[in-house]
C-alpha cells in the first residue's frame, strides 16, 4: 500500500486533522509502516467468516426512555472554551452572501 | 510507619489502635511528595482525603462504615470524578472538570474507599510506557530509568511506590496488566462487560475495561466485587450474578494450558521464559495439570488489535471539538479551522497516528480490506479460544515479552512499541479476564517479572482463587 501526500490530505481532512510539512513526513513513514504492519492479516484465510461485531452475547438491553438526570445550563456551560451565559459561541458557521 | 500490602493489615491495626486512618492518609501524602520526581501523580485530593479519613474514621469506630473503609485509592486520569478534573493526559481536556461521577468512582465512594488523586497516563489510553503522555513522562519506582509501562503508567507506579493502596486503571489491550507486570504489582483486567465504562473517557469501545491494580490478589477481588455488576449508563455492562470474589475457596487442581507460542516467540527475554517454565514446574508439583497449548495465530493478534481500535478511536475521538468543552485554538477563523486547528494543537503525535490509521481502515475502499477483515479474524482467534477453554480452566503465558525497558528506548518505532502488548492484547480481542502476578525478578537487573493467567469469559472467580492461592504460597516460599 502506497502511502502519498494525497492520501494523508484526504485522511487528515476526514480526521479533521492538518500536518505541516515536517510533520507530514513523518506521518506519511509511520503509516506506511502501520500499513505494512497490518497487511500481514491477508495471510489468514477468512473465507465464510463473519465478521465480529459484539464481544458478548447479550445485547440490545432496552429501557424506558425517562430522564433520570438533569444537567442544568450553568453546569452545562461550565467547560465551553467561550459562552455568553445562555448559549456556546462558536466563531461563524454561514458567510452573508452579501459580504462577499 | 510500616508499608501496608493489603486492606485486612489496615483494618487490623486500626482494629487494634494501633493506626489511625488520618495518620495512614497522611503517610501516602507524605510518599507521594517524596517521589515526586517520578511524576505519577497528575493532582493530588489532599484536603479532601484527610477530610474523608476523619469521617470514615468515625463511621469505623461506630461499626457503620463501607465495605473498603481504610482503602485509598488512586484513579487513572480517564475516569471520571464529580467535580475533579480530568484530561486523559491530553492537553485537548485541559481545565476540564467533570460534571458527574463514572459508575465504579460512585461504587467505591459509597463503600468508604478514600480517592487521593488523580495519576498520570498514555494520553487517551494510548501507549505502552506511559512517555506519550502530555503531561510528561512516569519512571518506574523499581528503577527510575525504567518505563513503567503503559497506559496505566500511573496507577501501576502509584501502588509500587506505596502512594495508594490501590490504583484503577483501564485495559484495552494490556494497559493494566502491561505496567503491573513492569512495577511488581497485581493487575486485573476484568471480563468485558463486567465492571461499567460509563464515565471512563473512551478509547477503544469494544475493548476497554475498568480494573485494579494492587499489591494482593484480595484487594484486587474486593475492589472487583464492588465495582462488578449492570448499570444502566453502560448497556455492554452484563446482568450476571457478580460472585463473591472476596470469599475464597480452597485449592482445587485445575487444567491449565501454556500458550507455547509465547514461550518460542522471538522477542522473549531469557529470564522471562524460565521464569514462566519454572513456574509451569512449580504448578505440576502443586497437582495441576499443565500442557501446552497453540494459538497459530499469535502474530496476528496485534495487527487486527491495531486496526479494530484504531477504527474505534477515530470514531470516539471526534467528540473532541473545540466546540462544547476542552481545547479550543486562538487561531480558528471559522468553524472548520476550529475543528482543524483545535484537534491538531490539542492532540499528541501518537493519537494523531492512530486517529489517521482509524480514518484510513474505516474509509470508502479500504473498509472491508482492512476493517471487515480484522473483525474476521477477531471471531477466528475468538472461536480457537473459546475451544481451548473447552478442555481448560485457564491459558497461561509471560506478560510481557521482557522486563520493563529503558526509557526512550522504543519511542521511534511504533511498531516495536505495539509489540510489546502482544501476550495481553488477546484478552482483550476475546473478552476475557486476564491477570498479571507479579511472582518474580529479573536476576541481573531486579526488575519485577510478571506472569499471566487468562481464564474463560466471567470465570473471574475462578481465576482469582487460583491467584490467590498461588500469591499466598509464593510468598510462603520467599
Amino acid at each position: 500500500m502506497k502511502v502519498d501526500n494525497k492520501l494523508i490530505d484526504k485522511l487528515a481532512r476526514l480526521s479533521k486533522l492538518e500536518f505541516d510539512d515536517e510533520s507530514k513526513e513523518s506521518i506519511k513513514k509511520d503509516l506506511s509502516r502501520m500499513l505494512d504492519f497490518v497487511d500481514q492479516l491477508n495471510e489468514l484465510d477468512t473465507e465464510g467468516v463473519e465478521p465480529l461485531i459484539h464481544v458478548n452475547e447479550e445485547t440490545n438491553k432496552y429501557r424506558e426512555d425517562e430522564v433520570t438526570e438533569k444537567l442544568e445550563q450553568k453546569e452545562a456551560l461550565k467547560n465551553a472554551p467561550e459562552h455568553d451565559g445562555f448559549y456556546f459561541k462558536v466563531p461563524k458557521v454561514v458567510e452573508n452572501p452579501d459580504d462577499k | 510507619m510500616r508499608t501496608y500490602r493489603t486492606l485486612g493489615e489496615i483494618r487490623a491495626d486500626i482494629d487494634r489502635n494501633q493506626l489511625t486512618l488520618v495518620d495512614l492518609v497522611k503517610s501516602y501524602l507524605q510518599n507521594i511528595e517524596d517521589t515526586s520526581h517520578l511524576n505519577i501523580f497528575l493532582e493530588v485530593f489532599e484536603d479532601e482525603a484527610l477530610a474523608k479519613a476523619k469521617d470514615i474514621e468515625s463511621k469505623l469506630k461506630s461499626g457503620t462504615s463501607g465495605r473498603l473503609a481504610g482503602m485509598v485509592i488512586a484513579l487513572k486520569d480517564n475516569i471520571c470524578y464529580a467535580g475533579h478534573k480530568v484530561s486523559a493526559a491530553s492537553n485537548i481536556l485541559e481545565g476540564f472538570e467533570s460534571l458527574y461521577s463514572a459508575t465504579v468512582t460512585k461504587r467505591l465512594l459509597a463503600e468508604d474507599a478514600i480517592i487521593i488523586g488523580r495519576v498520570n497516563c498514555d494520553e487517551f489510553a494510548m501507549g505502552a510506557s506511559n512517555e506519550n503522555s502530555a503531561k510528561g513522562l512516569v519512571k518506574n519506582p523499581v528503577n527510575p530509568e525504567r518505563v513503567p509501562g503503559g497506559s496505566s503508567g500511573g496507577s501501576a507506579a502509584a501502588v509500587a511506590a506505596n502512594c495508594c493502596l490501590v490504583a484503577l486503571g483501564s485495559d484495552t489491550g494490556g494497559s493494566i496488566r502491561q505496567p503491573a507486570a513492569f512495577c511488581g504489582v497485581v493487575g486485573l483486567k476484568p471480563t468485558y462487560g463486567r465492571v461499567s465504562r460509563h464515565g471512563l473517557i473512551a478509547f477503544a469501545s469494544s475493548f476497554d475495561q475498568i480494573g485494579p491494580i494492587s499489591q494482593s490478589v484480595e484487594d484486587s477481588a474486593l475492589v472487583l466485587e464492588v465495582m462488578a455488576g449492570h448499570d444502566s449508563f453502560d448497556t455492554t455492562s452484563s446482568k450476571l450474578r457478580v460472585d463473591k470474589y472476596s470469599e475464597y475457596s480452597d485449592f482445587k487442581p485445575l487444567k491449565i494450558g501454556y500458550i507455547e507460542e509465547c514461550l518460542t516467540n522471538s522477542a522473549i527475554d531469557d529470564e522471562v521464559k524460565k521464569t514462566t517454565e519454572q513456574l509451569i514446574e512449580r504448578l505440576k508439583t502443586k497437582g495441576h495439570a499443565v500442557e501446552p497449548v497453540h494459538i497459530e495465530e499469535l502474530k496476528y493478534l496485534v495487527p487486527t488489535y491495531y486496526v479494530i481500535t484504531t477504527a474505534e478511536a477515530s470514531s470516539n475521538l471526534s467528540r473532541y471539538d473545540g466546540i462544547h468543552y476542552g481545547y479550543r485554538s486562538d487561531a480558528s477563523e471559522d468553524i472548520d479551522s476550529t475543528y482543524r486547528l483545535s484537534r491538531s494543537a490539542g492532540f499528541g503525535p501518537e493519537v494523531k497516528r492512530r486517529i489517521m490509521l482509524g480514518t484510513f481502515v474505516l474509509s470508502a475502499g479500504y473498509y472491508d480490506a482492512y476493517y471487515a477483515k480484522a473483525q474476521k479474524v477477531r471471531r477466528v482467534i475468538k472461536n480457537r479460544t473459546e475451544q481451548l477453554f473447552e478442555e481448560y480452566d485457564l491459558l497461561l503465558s509471560p506478560t510481557t515479552p521482557t522486563p520493563a525497558f529503558p526509557i526512550g528506548s522504543n519511542t521511534n518505532d511504533p511498531i516495536k512499541m505495539y509489540l510489546e502488548d502482544i501476550f495481553t492484547v488477546h484478552a482483550n480481542l476475546v473478552g476475557t479476564p486476564a491477570i498479571s502476578l507479579p511472582l518474580s525478578t529479573h536476576p541481573e537487573s531486579a526488575l519485577p517479572i510478571g506472569v499471566q493467567f487468562m481464564a474463560k469469559k466471567f470465570d473471574e472467580k475462578l481465576l482469582l482463587d487460583f491467584s490467590h492461592n498461588l500469591m499466598q504460597s509464593a510468598a510462603l516460599k520467599k
